[in-house]
Parts: C-alpha cells; sequence; structure tokens
C-alpha cells in the first residue's frame, strides 16, 4: 500500500504504523465515567467499508494522520493530520 | 557424448556456434545457447523426464513454458540444488547437471509406480476415509509412509550458498510480457517520454513471435521485434527487464517481481546476487502476458509424447527440435493446424490430423496437402507406450476405430488469457461464451489487459492493443498524447475452436491435473460425495494446488464438474489465481536479511571501546550490548559479574546507559502533558531537578517507567526505558497530536544523539570531579540527590549531568553529545584509575537493580499494574491521566492479584529461576494452587545468595512466609522465603553518600 | 455410509460409483431449535456436539459461500496447548483431547498429527518468560518441555546456530501440538453433523437478525427468513458485521492474516517451529508443501489477501532461521480475516439480545481452538451456562478488567 502523506508526499504504507479507529473520543477529565472509559478502549465499529483510522509516520515527519480507507479494498480516499482532523467527518 | 537425433539441421533461435554441455541423471548430453532445458533433453531424444506425484507415472515435456506440470527436475547440486525446477524455463548453460526426482531407485525403474497398480483404491480423498483404525497407528504407522512416498523433489537444506537482494522501482508504466502486445505498448508510451519498465520472465523478449512463423507489415515478424527492440533500447527512459516474473499485484499500483539475474550462469558472478527481488511502484501497468495452451482430458493424455501443440511449435521454430519423427495432432481448433504446417515446413512427418470439428473441405484439402489422415468430427480414444508414447486410438466420425503409431501426440484444445494479475486483488474472471475461456473480469484500478491476456487472440489484436493502451497509459501519467500512429498490419489468421473438455470411453485413466494425479474419475467422484463448489473441488481432489498451479488444469476440472452438475462452465465457479503467478524463491523475497544481517544492529557510542575491553555482548532487542567486561583468568560470567558488582558497591564502576530511549519535550504546556501521561505529578518539580516517572496504557495496565528531568520552565527531558524507546515516543505524540493538540508542546526523540554513562558507587563524585570541568560545583550540597543541570566537560564540551541511581549506589548518569561518547568513557576510566573504576555491563546492572528492588523489563510486561508493583501510591488521585479509569476496573485492584515483593532461597545455596510459580508448600502443583510467579533472579556477591523478584498473591502482607518456587520444565522446586523486596541497603544510605 | 478401509476397498472393487454424498443439499425449513450462522470450523464443530452431546438435531447451519471458506480453511493448521493464563490453558488442553480422539469421534481421517510444537528462543528473558509459559502449562496438566540449545539442534541441526543474529538459546516444547489437514476438520465435522439431523445450507447469507421484545427470534437469508428459538454466531472474520444486525457492537477489529505454502517436498522439518525473534512459524504438511506464516498484515481488513512487506518480513525470518530454504519456493500466499479482539483472545458468552450466543474474537488461533470452540459453545447453547473451561471468555471482561493478554500488548489488537 502507499500512503500520500500531506507533508511527505506519496510514502510505502510500511514507513507508517497503524493504531485504528480515528474518530474515539476519550472521556477527558475527572467525571469522565468507566464505562465511558472501557467503550473508548474497546468497543469498535469495524467497519467493512470505509473507515477513518490512525497511522502515525514514525519513518517520517511524525504526524499522526487520519487516512480514510476502504477496508474491503484499501482504495484510500483522503488524508488528513490529525491534528486538524474534522472528528466523525466520515462516521 | 550424443548427437541431437531430435534437432533439425538448421532454423531456430539458437546459436550453433556456441555448443553447451550438460548431464540428466547422470548422462551428459549437448545443446546450444538459446535451448532451454526441455529443447536440449528433448532434441537428444530424452522423453521421460519425471515422475508423477501419486502414481508415479512416467511423464515427459507437456509445454513450451511456466505452466509445465510433468519435466520437474533437481537442477544443480549439494548446497544449490533446486527442486521441482521446469525443464522448460530453465536456460540452458555449460556444465548444467539435472536429476530427475520423486521416484527410487532410478527414474526409468520406479519402485513406488506400484501405486498405479493399486490406484483404485488411492481416487481422491482416500485418506480421509482410512488409516483411522488403530488411532495410534496414524503417526507411528500410515502417516510416515504417506510423507515419504509424497513430496517432489529434495530441498537442500544446507544453507544457500549465493546471495539474493532486494531493489525498489518507480515507472509512469509497467509492461507485464514481451511479446507483441507488450512491446508495442512499451514503444507507444516509451515514444511519449514514459518512464517504462518491460518484464518479460523469458530470457528472450518477443513472446510468441519467436515461436510461430508470422508476418508483419509484409515482412517475417522477426525483422519487426528486432527493429523494435532497437528502438526501446535507444529509448532512454525504458528499461527492458528480461528474466524478470511480475508476480504479484499488490495495493496501489505495487507490483512484486524477481529477476533471475544468474540462474543461466553455472553460479553468480562475483558480487552478483543469484536473484532481485523488485518491489515496483507504476503509475499504471498493461498485462500483456499472453495466453497458455489447454490440454484435452483423453486416456493415457499422461504419456511421454503428447505435448500441446503450441509446445511443439516453440520447439520446432524456437529451438530448431522437432519432438518427434511420427506426428499425430488432436486438435479442436484452427490453432493446432499450424503445428502440422510448421512440422511439416520443417521436414518432420505429420501422420494425422484428428479434428474434432465436422468435416470442412478447405481442411481437408490442407490436409492432404500436409501428407496427413484427416479424421474430422473426431477424437484420440486413448494414447498408449510405456515410457514413450507409441501410438494413439483414434474414434473417427463413425465411431470407427484405428490404431496409428506415433511418437509424438500435438495436442491443441484453445488457450487460456493468462490473466492471474487480474485477479490477485480478488477480481473474478468472467467467461466468455463466444471465446470458450474466462477473459479478465473487474481488473484492479491502473491495470489494463493487452492481447492474449485479454483473450484478444490475433497477433493483429496484439499489436492494436498493444499501441492503443501504451499511448493511453502515457497520457493517464501526465504525458502530452502523440498522434496516432498506424497499426502494423499482419497475416490473416483464424481462430475456430469448439474445444473438447474431455474424451469419454477410452481405457486407462485421463489426467486432468497432471502433476497432482487427479483424474476424470477423481471429478467425477467430488461431483458424486458433493465436492461440488470449485473451493471444495479443488481441495478434496488437490486439483490445480500442485506447483503448476492448475494453470493447465482448472478449466478441464471446471468443465468435467460442470458436465457432472448439468451446469454451464460460468455457473460451476471460477477460481481465484493467488499470488505468485510462477513459485518465487524465499530467498529473493529474503534479500540480505539472513544471518547476522537479519535486522540492523544498533550499537552503543561506547562499543569501539567495550570491546577494547573484551565485553562480551548481547542481544538486547535492536542493541548489542556489553553484558560484562571479564578479565583474563574468569572463566566464567558469574565471577566476573561478581566482581563487577562488589567493585561499583565498593569503589566505583560505570556503564553504558545510552541505549535508555531519551526524548526531549518542550512547550508552554510541557509540564500540564507530563501531568497528563505519567501518573504522578510533574507541574511542582523544579528546573534542575529529576523525577522517577512511571506511565500506564489507557486500558490502565503499566506501559513504561523512567525518569524524566526539568531542564527549563518549559523543557523536560524524558528517558524511557531501551525497549520501548519507539513505542513510549509513539504514544506521546499520539497524545499529543490525536488527544490534546490544544496543548503548547512539541517533542522530539533524542536518543541517538546524547552518549550516556552511569557512573556509580562511593567514589563515583570523586571520578567525575576531574571530568567535569571545574567551574561546576557537584558537591552533595549543590548536586544532590536527583539533581539534573547542563554542566561541560573537557573544557566547555556540553553535557548533562544527572544525579540519578539505578545501583542504589552514589550515582551519576552523564550525556554528552553521541560523537564525544567514546572520549567521555575514556576520561572517566582515566579519572576514575586511582579508584580501581570497573566497567560494569547488562548483567551487573541487572543484579544491582534486583538487589535494590527496581522494577524493569521482566516485571514491565504489559500484565502489571502499578499497584501490582508496589507503585500504586504514584498514582494520583488530583489529575486525570492516561490509564486512570481503567486502573480502577473491579479485575486491577483486587485484593488477592499477585503482587511485587523479594524472594530468598531458605537454603542459601540453592539457585532461584525466574519463571518458576510459586505453590503452597505440601500442596500439589496444580493450576489451582497457582499463586504468582518469578520474575527475576540474580546473585548477590553482598547477600552470597541468589535473590529474586516475583509477584505472589498476597504480596506484602506475607512476608517472612515460605513458599515452593515451583519449576518443573527445569526440575526445579526450591522452598524460598517471601520478603522485601529490596535486598541491600534499604534505608537508601549509600544513595545519598 | 460409514468409512472404513473395508468400505474404501469395496468401493474401488466398483468403481467408487457407489459413495454418497458426504452431506445432503437441503433446502432451509421455516424454523430451527438452532440456528448457526456461519459453516466455518467452528460453526460446524458446534452443530456435531449440539447434536452429538446435547441430543439437539433440529439445527441448520447456515453459510453465506462454501462449507469451509472462512478461516478454517485458509489457516497453517497447526494445533496446541502451549498457553500461559489460566483462563486460556484449559480450555486449549480441552481442545487437545478433543483433537486426540476426533477421528474416532466423526469417523473421518482429519490426519490429526501430533509432531511437537516447538518454539524457539532467543534470550536469556525469553527463555524465563517460556519457562514461565511452560510452568503454567504444566500445572494445568499439559505436556511442555523446555529445551537448550544442543537439544534443539538435536532436533533441527539446519536452523542457523552459527551466524545468527539472534541466536537460538532453546525452545519450549510441547510434543502433543502438531497439526490436522484443516479442509478435512471442516468436513468431518459437517459429514457427522449432517448424519445425526443437522441441515448445512450453502449459499445462504444472513442479511438480517429478526429481534422481537429484546429477543432474537429468527434471521432473515438470501434464501429467505427462518426462525429460530435460539441463534448462534460463529463467523469469526465477520463478526462485527453480524453482531451489528443485532445493534451490537464489539470489542474486535477485523484484520487479515497470510499465509504460505511451498512448492512440494521430500520430508525436510518434522514438527512445527516457530521463531523466537521475528514473526514465522512453519510446518510440513504431509503432501510435502512447507506451510508458514507470520504476523498480521497490521490494519482493519476485510480483503481476504496481504501486501508485500509482511510477505518479505515473513521470508526474511525464514532465511534468518533456515539459510538453506533460499532455494525453495514459495508456491502460494493468501489471506484470512481474523477477529482481533482487544485482549486477543476469544469470546463465548450469551449477548445483552436474548436467544443470541456469541463465538467470536479468535485472532489467528482459531484453528487449534476448532472441537473445544464447538464443544464449549454447543454447551452454552444447550445449557445456558458456560463451559468450565471456558468461564473467562466473557464479553463483559473488557468491563471489569478481566482481561486475557496472553502477550500483555493491551488494547492494541494488531499488536496480539
Amino acid at each position: 500500500m502507499r500512503i500520500t502523506c500531506p507533508h511527505c508526499g506519496a510514502r510505502d504504507a510500511q514507513e507508517f504504523s497503524y493504531l485504528g479507529a480515528a474518530d474515539l473520543q476519550r472521556p477527558e477529565g475527572m467525571a469522565a465515567s468507566e464505562a465511558a472509559m472501557a467503550d473508548y478502549v474497546y468497543q469498535r465499529d469495524n467497519p467493512a467499508g470505509l473507515h477513518r483510522e490512525l497511522w502515525y509516520h514514525g519513518a517520517g515527519c511524525h504526524a499522526w494522520l487520519v487516512v480514510t480507507r476502504d477496508t474491503r479494498n484499501h482504495a484510500i480516499t483522503a488524508v488528513e493530520p490529525a491534528k486538524t482532523r474534522k472528528a466523525g467527518a466520515a462516521a | 557424448m550424443s548427437t541431437q537425433p531430435f534437432r533439425l539441421a538448421s532454423g531456430g533461435l539458437i546459436d550453433r556456434g556456441q555448443q553447451l554441455d550438460f548431464s540428466f541423471d547422470g548422462t551428459s548430453y549437448r545443446g546450444y545457447a538459446g535451448d532451454t532445458l526441455a529443447s536440449a533433453l528433448l532434441a537428444n531424444g530424452v522423453r521421460l523426464v519425471g515422475r508423477s506425484f501419486k502414481y508415479h507415472r512416467p511423464r515427459g515435456v507437456l509445454t513450451a513454458g511456466p505452466e509445465e506440470p510433468n519435466a520437474l527436475v533437481e537442477l544443480r547440486s549439494g548446497a544449490r540444488r533446486e527442486p521441482n525446477t521446469r525443464a522448460t524455463v530453465v536456460e540452458l548453460f555449460g556444465g548444467l547437471t539435472a536429476a530427475s526426482q520423486n521416484r527410487w531407485p532410478s527414474l526409468a525403474f520406479d519402485l513406488l509406480s506400484i501405486n498405479g497398480l493399486v490406484s483404485p483404491a488411492l481416487v481422491a480423498g482416500f485418506y480421509y476415509k482410512t488409516f483411522m483404525w488403530p488411532a495410534s497407528f496414524w503417526e507411528k504407522l500410515y502417516e510416515p509412509l504417506i510423507r515419504r512416498a509424497a513430496g517432489l523433489g529434495r530441498a537442500a537444506g544446507a544453507e544457500d550458498p549465493d546471495h539474493y537482494e532486494k531493489a525498489f522501482a518507480f515507472c509512469d508504466l509497467l509492461v507485464i510480457g514481451g511479446g507483441p502486445a507488450g512491446l508495442a505498448a512499451a514503444l507507444a508510451a516509451g515514444r511519449s517520454g514514459a518512464r517504462v519498465i518491460l518484464c518479460d520472465e523469458d530470457f528472450r523478449l518477443g513472446g510468441r513471435l519467436l515461436a510461430e512463423k508470422r508476418e508483419i507489415d509484409g515482412k517475417p515478424a522477426s525483422e519487426w521485434l528486432a527493429a523494435t527492440l532497437a528502438e526501446l533500447e535507444s529509448l532512454p527512459e525504458v528499461r527492458i527487464m528480461p528474466r524478470t516474473t511480475v508476480f504479484g499485484l499488490y495495493d496501489h499500483g505495487i507490483f512484486g517481481a524477481v529477476e533471475r539475474v544468474a540462474d543461466h550462469l553455472p553460479q553468480p558472478p562475483a558480487h552478483q546476487p543469484r536473484q532481485r527481488g523488485w518491489r515496483i511502484h507504476a503509475k499504471r501497468a498493461i498485462l500483456a502476458s499472453g495466453a497458455l495452451e489447454r490440454p484435452i482430458v483423453f486416456a493415457g493424455n499422461d504419456r511421454p509424447g503428447v505435448m500441446l501443440a503450441g509446445a511443439v511449435r516453440s520447439y520446432v521454430n524456437r529451438h530448431g527440435v522437432l519432438p518427434g519423427r511420427e506426428t499425430v495432432l488432436f486438435t479442436a481448433g484452427d490453432d493446432g493446424w499450424r503445428t502440422a504446417r510448421d512440422i511439416a515446413a520443417a521436414g518432420g512427418k505429420v501422420a494425422a490430423i484428428v479434428d474434432s470439428r465436422p468435416a470442412d473441405p478447405a481442411r481437408k484439402a490442407l490436409a492432404d496437402k500436409l501428407g496427413a489422415r484427416l479424421f474430422a468430427s473426431g477424437a484420440v480414444m486413448g494414447a498408449r507406450g510405456g515410457r514413450q508414447l507409441s501410438g494413439v486410438t483414434i474414434r473417427d466420425a463413425s465411431g470407427a476405430m484405428s490404431e496409428l503409431s506415433c511418437d509424438l501426440l500435438a495436442v491443441s484444445n484453445g488457450w487460456n488469457p493468462t490473466l492471474h494479475l487480474t485477479s490477485h486483488q480478488n477480481g473474478k474472471p468472467a467467461w466468455d461464451d463466444g471465446l470458450q475461456c474466462f477473459v479478465p473480469g473487474t481488473v484492479p484500478a491502473g491495470l489494463a489487459v493487452a492481447g492474449s491476456a485479454a483473450g484478444r487472440f490475433t497477433l493483429a489484436q496484439a499489436l492494436e492493443d498493444g499501441a492503443t493502451l501504451g499511448n493511453e497509459a502515457a497520457v493517464e501519467a501526465g504525458l502530452a498524447a502523440r498522434p496516432a500512429e498506424p497499426t502494423p498490419t499482419t497475416d490473416p489468421e483464424t481462430n475456430g475452436l469448439s474445444p473438447v473438455w474431455r474424451v469419454s470411453g477410452g481405457k486407462g485413466k485421463a489426467f486432468v491435473d497432471y502433476q497432482n494425479d487427479v483424474t476424470d474419475k477423481d471429478v467425477e467422484l467430488a461431483a458424486r460425495e458433493g465436492f461440488r463448489p470449485v473451493e471444495h473441488l479443488k481441495r478434496y481432489t488437490t486439483l490445480g494446488m500442485a506447483t503448476d498451479q492448475g494453470k493447465t488444469s482448472n478449466l478441464s476440472g471446471l468443465a468435467i464438474m460442470a458436465e457432472q452438475t448439468a451446469k454451464t462452465i460460468p455457473q460451476t465457479g471460477t477460481t481465484t489465481f493467488r499470488p505468485p503467478y510462477t513459485p518465487v524463491a524465499i530467498g529473493a523475497l529474503a534479500g540480505h536479511h539472513r544471518g547476522r544481517g537479519f535486522r540492523p544492529i544498533r550499537l552503543a557510542p561506547t562499543h569501539d571501546w567495550s570491546k577494547e575491553q573484551g565485553a562480551v555482548f548481547v542481544e538486547a532487542g535492536p542493541w548489542l550490548r556489553a553484558q560484562y567486561y571479564p578479565k583474563p583468568g574468569e572463566t566464567d560470567w558469574l565471577t566476573t559479574v561478581n566482581r563487577e558488582v562488589k567493585a561499583v558497591r565498593a569503589s566505583v564502576g560505570l556503564c553504558d546507559v545510552s541505549t535508555l530511549g531519551k526524548i526531549d519535550i518542550q512547550g508552554a504546556d510541557a509540564a500540564e502533558f507530563l501531568e497528563r501521561v505519567y501518573i504522578n505529578g510533574w507541574k511542582a518539580l523544579p528546573v534542575g531537578k529529576a523525577r522517577y516517572g512511571l506511565m500506564l496504557r489507557e486500558d490502565g495496565f503499566v506501559m513504561d517507567d523512567g525518569t524524566t528531568s526539568r531542564l527549563g520552565e518549559t523543557h523536560f527531558l524524558m528517558t524511557t526505558t531501551t525497549a520501548n524507546a519507539g513505542k513510549v515516543m509513539q504514544h506521546l505524540e499520539f497524545c499529543h497530536q490525536v488527544l490534546w493538540p490544544e496543548l503548547d508542546v512539541r517533542m522530539v526523540s533524542v536518543s541517538e544523539q546524547w552518549a550516556q554513562v552511569a557512573i556509580a558507587g562511593p567514589k563515583a563524585r570523586e571520578t567525575l570531579r576531574d571530568v567535569i570541568d571545574p567551574e561546576y560545583d557537584i558537591s552533595n550540597e549543590a548536586f544532590p540527590y536527583l539533581a539534573a543541570r547542563p554542566v561541560t566537560v573537557g573544557g566547555g564540551i556540553p553535557a548533562r549531568l544527572f544525579r540519578i541511581s539505578f545501583s542504589g549506589e552514589l550515582a551519576y548518569e552523564l550525556a554528552v553529545p553521541a560523537d564525544y561518547g567514546d572520549a567521555m568513557v575514556r576520561a572517566l576510566m582515566q579519572a576514575g584509575a586511582p579508584f580501581g573504576i570497573t566497567p560494569y555491563g547488562t548483567e551487573a546492572l541487572g543484579v544491582m537493580r534486583i538487589e535494590k528492588g527496581h522494577v524493569a523489563g521482566n516485571e514491565l510486561n504489559g500484565q502489571t499494574t502499578a499497584r501490582d508493583l508496589g507503585l500504586g501510591r504514584m498514582m494520583s488521585s488530583k489529575k486525570d491521566f492516561v490509564g486512570r479509569l481503567m486502573a480502577g476496573r473491579q479485575a486491577l485492584v483486587e485484593q488477592d492479584r499477585p503482587s511485587f515483593v523479594g524472594f530468598k532461597p531458605v537454603d542459601p545455596s540453592q539457585r532461584l529461576r525466574a519463571g518458576a510459580h510459586f505453590i503452597g508448600i505440601g500442596k500439589p502443583g496444580v493450576m489451582e494452587n497457582d499463586e504468582g510467579y518469578m520474575t527475576s533472579v540474580a546473585y548477590s556477591p553482598h547477600l552470597n545468595h541468589w535473590m529474586g523478584l516475583g509477584l505472589i498473591r498476597g504480596g506484602a502482607n506475607r512476608i517472612g512466609e515460605r513458599v515452593r518456587a515451583y519449576d518443573p520444565v527445569r526440575n526445579g522446586d526450591v522452598v524460598v522465603e517471601i520478603c522485601s523486596p529490596v535486598f541491600v541497603d534499604p534505608e537508601g544510605a549509600r544513595l545519598h553518600g | 455410509m460409514r468409512y472404513s478401509i473395508f468400505s474404501l476397498l469395496s468401493q474401488a472393487l466398483q468403481g467408487h460409483k457407489g459413495w454418497t454424498p458426504a452431506w445432503r443439499d437441503p433446502a432451509p425449513k421455516p424454523e430451527y431449535d438452532v440456528v448457526i450462522i456461519g459453516g466455518g470450523g467452528h460453526g460446524l464443530a458446534t452443530a456435531h456436539y449440539l447434536a452429538s452431546r446435547h441430543g439437539i438435531s433440529n439445527v441448520a447451519v447456515l453459510e453465506k459461500g462454501y462449507l469451509g471458506s472462512g478461516n478454517v480453511g485458509r489457516n497453517t493448521t497447526i494445533i496446541r496447548s502451549n498457553y500461559l493464563l489460566p483462563g486460556n490453558t484449559p480450555f486449549y488442553e480441552l481442545s487437545m483431547k478433543l483433537w486426540e480422539g476426533l477421528e474416532q469421534d466423526l469417523n473421518y481421517n482429519a490426519m490429526v498429527s501430533q509432531r511437537g510444537v516447538l518454539n524457539l528462543y532467543h534470550s536469556d528473558a525469553q527463555r524465563d518468560a517460556f519457562a514461565r509459559r511452560g510452568n503454567a502449562m504444566r500445572l494445568a496438566g499439559v505436556d511442555a518441555q523446555l529445551l537448550d540449545t544442543e537439544q534443539v539442534r538435536a532436533m533441527l541441526p539446519y536452523l542457523d546456530f552459527e551466524n545468527a543474529r539472534f541466536p537460538i538459546q532453546g525452545g519450549l516444547l510441547q510434543r502433543r501440538g502438531g497439526s490436522a489437514r484443516h479442509d478435512a476438520v471442516a468436513w468431518g465435522f459437517a459429514r457427522a453433523a449432517d448424519s445425526r439431523g443437522v441441515d448445512m445450507i450453502q449459499n445462504c447469507e444472513v442479511t438480517g437478525i429478526t429481534i422481537s421484545g429484546g429477543r432474537a427470534v429468527g434471521v432473515e437469508t438470501s434464501r429467505g427468513p427462518i426462525r429460530a428459538k435460539k441463534i448462534a454466531m460463529a463467523v469469526a472474520g465477520n463478526s462485527s458485521r453480524v453482531a451489528a444486525m443485532a445493534g451490537m457492537r464489539l470489542p474486535i477489529e477485523t484484520h487479515v492474516l497470510q499465509a504460505f505454502v511451498s512448492e512440494g517436498l521430500k520430508p525436510l522439518i518434522d514438527c512445527v517451529v516457530t521463531y523466537g525473534a521475528g514473526h514465522f512459524y512453519i510446518s510440513q504438511s504431509d503432501k510435502g508443501g512447507l506451510v508458514f506464516g507470520g504476523d498480521i498484515d497490521g490494519y482493519n481488513s476485510y480483503a481476504q489477501r496481504g501486501n508485500l512487506p509482511v510477505i518479505e518480513d515473513v521470508m526474511e525470518s525464514a532465511m534468518a532461521l533456515w539459510p538453506g530454504l533460499g532455494r525453495v519456493r514459495m508456491l502460494r500466499h493468501w489471506g484470512g480475516v481474523m477477529d482481533m479482539s482487544m485482549d486477543g483472545s476469544p469470546i463465548i458468552d450469551t449477548t445483552p439480545v436474548d436467544g443470541l450466543y456469541l463465538n467470536a474474537g479468535w485472532c489467528y488461533g482459531g484453528f487449534k481452538a476448532t472441537p473445544a470452540s464447538g464443544f464449549c459453545f454447543a454447551h452454552l447453547i444447550a445449557t445456558g451456562q458456560p463451559h468450565k473451561v471456558a468461564t473467562a471468555y466473557r464479553l463483559d471482561r473488557f468491563a471489569t478488567g478481566r482481561v486475557i493478554d496472553e502477550k500483555g500488548a493491551g488494547a492494541q489488537p494488531n499488536l496480539h
């Protein structure tokens, strides 16, 4: 696979590490509940289709990227830096 | 030396001036440059080349290409032996040695051919129905027999003496196949200036043009071929790669290819690999891989001397070999007639032509002209002969049988597009009823299919497709469109075809899959037993699972299954072609990653110095670290390690700790950031101070630990364990960029920028005093425990000094820019010489940390919580941090979780071992009595006995209690006493010295 | 029809004309006591044990493709019970015991071959971790031996002992581990279940789960609706998709694992070997092909294929372990999609939806578990209670923290 890093250009996917779903919202702060956190940590939509997911360009710019990829055929339709992502855009 | 009795007097693309001697099964033969092993064997009249998998039937050459199911040999010898090598694709070289395989004692007399006699029982799947009684006999008797009989060639086993390498390429257009379509495509795109790579598996470009007598633009095709190759070679952006098989299509336009750099030589030349594995990134690709000819299933269709008609043309026209004296042609279409014509033109005799189609005057006239008997609406019912074909039984239109003798039966049943790569991404081929073959169905983005591979079988179509698609690809790759050029004209050709999938009613076995000995009866049996889906058919009968991957058998199998189930072929199914297109040597995909070069080795900045000191090194993940430094006369590692530990505790020692991860963290929110990633507090840490930190994963288990120093108000330096350096860096970037991008913080790994050495022992300060520039006060008052400040060394070289201790001694870590590491350690050795400074390695480091009860990798195993490790009180309750909520889950806070304590043997002479489990004294060794396990052990020269750290239910509440350290895998069962994990200096007095 | 050497010989004399289909090809009935979604190894085993151990045979197995088309036919055929954690070891040991009697139970030769499984270690720390595991196995009544370098060399002299980047220090051997003929496992269970009246319904894709009053009462399929008193999911790889039909999210990601087979070779390697300094395991099938594999590709994937980086990584490990493999050719590679659970261990449990049962999260260890998975799942479906060796496989363990994390990798599926 190839991922077009917004900073570095098209690179072999081997330069990146994969984490998982991008649109999970960490329950922040002291008021967050254990149940909500367990949901965040463990539960996944795991779609067969478009998936917004996090990749880390460890062998490049060290940016975390949100990659929109079809899990059935790996077609990538968008790559954006996680820092400026539009959360939940394709959730 | 034989005289090549089947070599034609002239013709062929061979260099008769270059004779090459080779041997097969110990007999010497001679061929020519330009031969394949198969063509050279055929030229010498060698018909029997191999034995089949199950019945050990005698087999000869069936094809002239990569689809060969029969003519498999062990090529070369010794450590270079290559089993299962298809003789049809081996380029002949002088000195080649080959041997037949899967036979015993010899090819001509193979005892296991007895399997043919008991073959009525050895049908598809017979082994699923028997060998079940008695149960114990399977491993002891049946299976060893099966294993010995199965398999094909013998692998060398010994280390491969040749090298392989990996290479990467990028191009606008990758053309797969150097036949007419591929050449035309490369030419069209190349003329536009596109960066083109043209790969062909053969050693000579031209594809079927090499095997056919054709005309292009009114001249022999060879002239067009020569001109095209010359022009391609003149184009600077075109790279031609013969002997290169594109074996797989992967995601996003990445192709795997193997270049056989030196397989056509006795051994690779110096500094050359045997093969090169390529990863080719192509913006566009054109598959011009041609087509593979199909056999017909009839009784005895595997006799040596039965050959595909197109292959016969290859041997006649390309290699100047007529592989028989007396030929019968069995054809289902026009294509086979070209073989009869070319044999006749070469002076051979065509005894008969059996055409499955009804009578036709034009064909009759042609047969007469060739001097051949014509059997219209005919069929070959059977082929006979043992080790060599001796004759055929022909059924004519009336049903009457004739016996004809012949030594070559050419079989023509149409061609299947070589569309394998189009289905590597799960694309299904589509059935074309007009062409009676599968053609590419859904084709991956960026790939186009040209010529025969697309089912466009004529030469004119191939040339037209190549030119059109080559132009399109260039434009799609961003190059300027060029005006269309006229497509070359060709001599006329017809491809009428009415395929015959099998001829029923013959006597003897009719093979569908030659190599795996799958017959038409096996397919019928599969149908009878309900194994009708195509994947069941394959898996039950092993059809298509041999080294030829079903290239010649899949469609016949489908067709017979379709007939059995009264369905059409497309209703019956298609098969998915999986990569690789042809088998690929494991070495080619591994490249240089073997032996010591398997993975890169990281060396500490002081490595050379350690080597001079005679250090023994140990693999620590990617690092090679000094494990201990034996002195002359020290014969075992424990003696050395004891000396090192004692020296540190008595005076001073030094140890490279550069491998620890170091992360520089800066920004207005740096302290806040640390608050969130560590369980303990950071905002109150003064500038110039270090603190031990522990971080959790979000699931509440411990991730890593280390000391982090505040070098400035907004500047921290974090250290991580060696093992987790990369993981923590990635985690911190995640926390910042994904969780809290609003924080003003930046971080960068500086692990490789700094060399860091621990100086530990009562004389550590005095040693350092000579190395640190005098203007820095490092007295206990000015530089107390946990001080962390920039200093300079050696007269102004920037450095950082940390008063931290893993050993429990008065200790420092001194960091200098990595390039000064070597000088630093030498300076320290010099400064410490009056105190007998002793270098120590990771073993002594480990002993001292266990003596002090510090946790390390064995305890931070991803299954432990902060509480388990006795560090629960570090968890701040005043702030949120990664892992806080999950660490509070029911199962993570239960009182009876095994927790961290020390262990000492009740009998001090007994050795402890990590990995032992704790079992109550007097209790049986069963799972229910498992109370925990020993994580780390060491021999303490301070205590003069072994000590251990571990996790046990009840932990610190059980200090003084005795349990068994139960270690059945090492026959160990030691009574130990639970104790504090701090074995030496529990008050920490030495630390502050 | 019973299989034996006698039936085989007698059929041989009549040209094998008398064999009957291994299983019927029935049309779905409108209602069953139990509908099992998924005709892979686990679903078929569940059907067999429901019928043979619990007398529940009014059962349908619904398979969207052909029987055994899931991971039971795509794996590297290894069976073993060399687990560390108490939640796992007894379960896999039950599986091993069922493997040991499988052929007689099913009257089908699945070629269960206890040739030994050897995990190599390359450092002191790894040795101690393996000792911890070996001891845990022994405590659970499982066979385990810790070998040193010389013992490994005696078994596998051709491995790289001289020039290795990560020298082999020894190995953890489970002699009772080994391999089985994967397709035959599926076929054997299918035939045995069919013989007790279970309906195997192929080409029948479940498109919906009908829930009425909080209870699952039936499924919508490509062959029409089917009612059921109990519905059991055994669709590893696609568990999230099927669970979504019942409104559930699972602690699972779907990942692809590749597997490889070489050309057929005369016997070279007798046991299953795993390399401890890379992701690699290898054995040799009875047919002669070396069967090997490595790590998952590492990103969510429903495509049953993988990519070159992992392929090359596997070949590198192969050469590092055994430099004599250089000229051996890889014949095929393929991918299976697996349920990678968040702690690397499976789930066999009831669900918040009454009447809906879940068997999922097998990661890449599902094949060896096939008999026990079916056995315990059948027990749960039939009795409503978890089987005693499968009590740890709860769906709520992620909320309570009772995770079963053999590797200590945490809630990141691609690290398990």
